[in-house]
């Protein structure tokens, strides 16, 4: 076994067994961590991979969460029949982003708008329609459950935190094995250098339609999660933009195109965000948007002395 | 096995090349010559399917390639360099020919089995775990033969991979080219270098003001007037 692996090994022991070491709030943290983990490794698959910039992945988090949600708010019907309409929805969108972008030469900062368009349109659009609640939001039956109801996504804590260390396990095993696989080098060697890609062979359109494919199936699932583990959906939140930056803080700081970057890079964020307000408060100072800042102070020092994230940097220290 | 017939380009109203023809046998090794600007690159990228000619036709192995798009121009059986490198900079030297071994392989082992074998032949083996962007331009210009390669091209379109070689840099590459047209591969490349053009290519074309204006053997070349005149001057005593 490499050092990498045991590293992963260990921490994923330490991961299933929380639960059982630490209480309610520290685990809605860690809840939180990967939330943003998985949703970030999900964004990295068309950013880090393919090199394709979507400044706008809340779209899909936010469709996501309203396919399932409305499913479940008006049929009863559980998130595992939501889950199929999510991602049917969510690629559909991204095919239809994605050809209008590659199809008529959108790329680069261009190809960002285009998703930030996208994502605030659909935001308008939800606003307006009331059958999913409107700007009033929608809000999904919640009823304090101590069992395991896995069929309607309906218990306690415990059961969301295990449902996203699943999703992100799987997250990373899937992109591990994309990475290696054809997609892989294709995704790679287009985010480099898209006409010398083009000129070994490589059909760009098609291989950049199928990492949006997959980015935003991958996304739609962390809607699904969200809509079930918040169970009240605002366009107004769910779409903002600051929710599609925030999605992608992650995987910049911890290293964009690398496995491990979008986990650390959500571990980091959350924690000292999380502690910061805490801290601050427990002084008894309360500063609206101090989050925000420290998001900025991160950003900043991590593109003046960390240019490629911080996971390369550690993978390299650890030598893993 | 490739021929072209009368193609012109013209880019907003300049023409870069007017009816231009030459065929290229299975087998043999041609090159395109003349003065910069005479429109060498410009039917390079035509048959590269980069853009596709306003008249005329091109045939590789009896089918029409004009209008398709670069990656099915490669599919079809030509590979292509770059005269200005473009390395996957961000990749391992053997993850950017892997790239190109991945168009005939399937799988991973296999693209990196082709890969290995490829930089070893092109002297590369040595450096296989480098980034891309750690070598020198020598290094990277035979990066861009070796990816190349990678695809299994019947027809190996060169441009200038010589251009900023040392003489026995120039040498070695003669060398690979030669081994590789031995088992086969019909190369085209165009070239300032005289020193590799008289040493590699059989047939040569002379292009001046986007029109062949010569085509034949090399000793038949540098004794051309018309070429002496536009071209080659006093360097044809190299």
């Amino acid at each position: 076994m490499t050092r990498a692996s045991a590293a992963l090994a260990v921490l994923a022991i330490v991961l299933i067994a929380l639960p059982a070491m630490v209480g309610n709030y520290a685990l809605s943290v860690v809840t939180l961590i990967l939330y943003f983990a998985y949703t970030g490794q999900a964004w990295n698959v068309m950013m880090g991979f393919a090199g394709q910039l979507s400044l706008g992945h809340a779209l899909y988090v936010g469709v996501g969460a309203y396919a399932a949600g409305g499913l479940f708010f008006h049929y009863g019907a559980g998130p595992w029949a939501g889950l199929w309409l999510a991602m049917l929805l969510c690629v559909a969108l991204g095919l239809v982003i994605g050809f209008l972008a590659f199809r008529f030469g959108v790329s680069g900062v261009y190809f960002a708008l285009l998703t930030i368009a996208f994502a605030e349109f659909t935001r308008v659009g939800f606003d307006h329609l009331d059958w999913l609640g409107g700007p009033g939001g929608m809000f999904l039956r919640v009823a304090q459950r101590d069992t395991w109801d896995i069929l309607n996504f309906r218990g306690p804590p415990l059961m969301y935190y295990y449902a996203i260390l699943f999703l992100c396990g799987a997250a990373l095993a899937l992109c591990n094995l994309l990475l290696k696989s054809k997609a892989g080098y294709y995704w790679q060697a287009i985010r480099e250098n898209e006409e010398a890609a083009q000129a070994l062979g490589i059909n760009t359109f098609r291989w950049k339609m199928l990492a949006v494919a997959i980015s935003s199936a991958m996304t739609s699932v962390s809607g699904v999660f969200f809509a079930f583990y918040y169970n009240n959906l605002f366009p107004e939140q769910i779409f903002h933009i600051s929710r599609s930056i925030e999605i992608i803080l992650g995987p910049i700081i911890g290293g964009v195109g690398t496995l491990f970057g979008p986990i650390l890079g959500a571990a980091v964020l959350t924690l000292l965000s999380d502690g910061i307000t805490e801290g601050l408060a427990a002084m008894g100072w309360e500063i609206p948007g101090i989050k925000q800042v420290f998001y900025g102070v991160v950003l900043l020092a991590v593109i003046m002395f960390l240019p490629n994230g911080i996971w390369p940097f550690i993978a390299r220290k650890l030598k893993l | 096995m490739l021929s072209v017939n009368g193609i012109s380009k013209s880019f907003r109203g300049l023409k870069a090349v007017s009816n231009a023809s030459f065929e290229i046998s299975e087998g043999s090794i041609n090159a395109l010559i003349g003065p910069n600007g005479a429109g060498k690159t410009t039917i390079f990228n035509m048959v590269a399917g980069v853009f596709p000619p306003d008249s005329g036709s091109i045939h590789f192995l009896g089918k029409a390639i004009h209008g398709l798009r670069p990656d099915e121009v490669c599919a079809a059986g030509i590979g292509r360099t770059f005269q200005i490198v473009k390395p996957f900079a961000g990749l391992s030297v053997l993850e950017n020919v892997m790239v190109g071994a991945f168009l005939r392989e399937r799988r991973e082992p296999g693209a990196r089995r082709a890969a290995t074998t490829i930089l070893e032949r092109l002297q590369l083996g040595p450096k296989r775990d480098l980034p891309a962007s750690a070598l020198t331009l020598p290094d990277r210009k035979r990066l861009e033969v070796a990816r190349a390669l990678a695809t299994r091209p019947k027809l190996l379109l060169l441009d200038e991979v010589m251009a900023g070689l040392r003489p026995t840099e120039c040498d070695l590459m003669v060398e690979v080219f030669r081994g590789l047209n031995r088992e086969g591969l019909t190369i085209l490349l165009i070239e300032h270098v005289m020193r590799a053009v008289m040493a590699l290519a059989q047939h040569i074309g002379v292009l001046h003001h986007g029109e062949v204006i010569a085509r034949g053997a090399p000793q038949e070349i540098v004794r051309n007037p018309a070429v002496l005149e536009s071209y080659l001057g006093e360097e044809a005593e190299v």
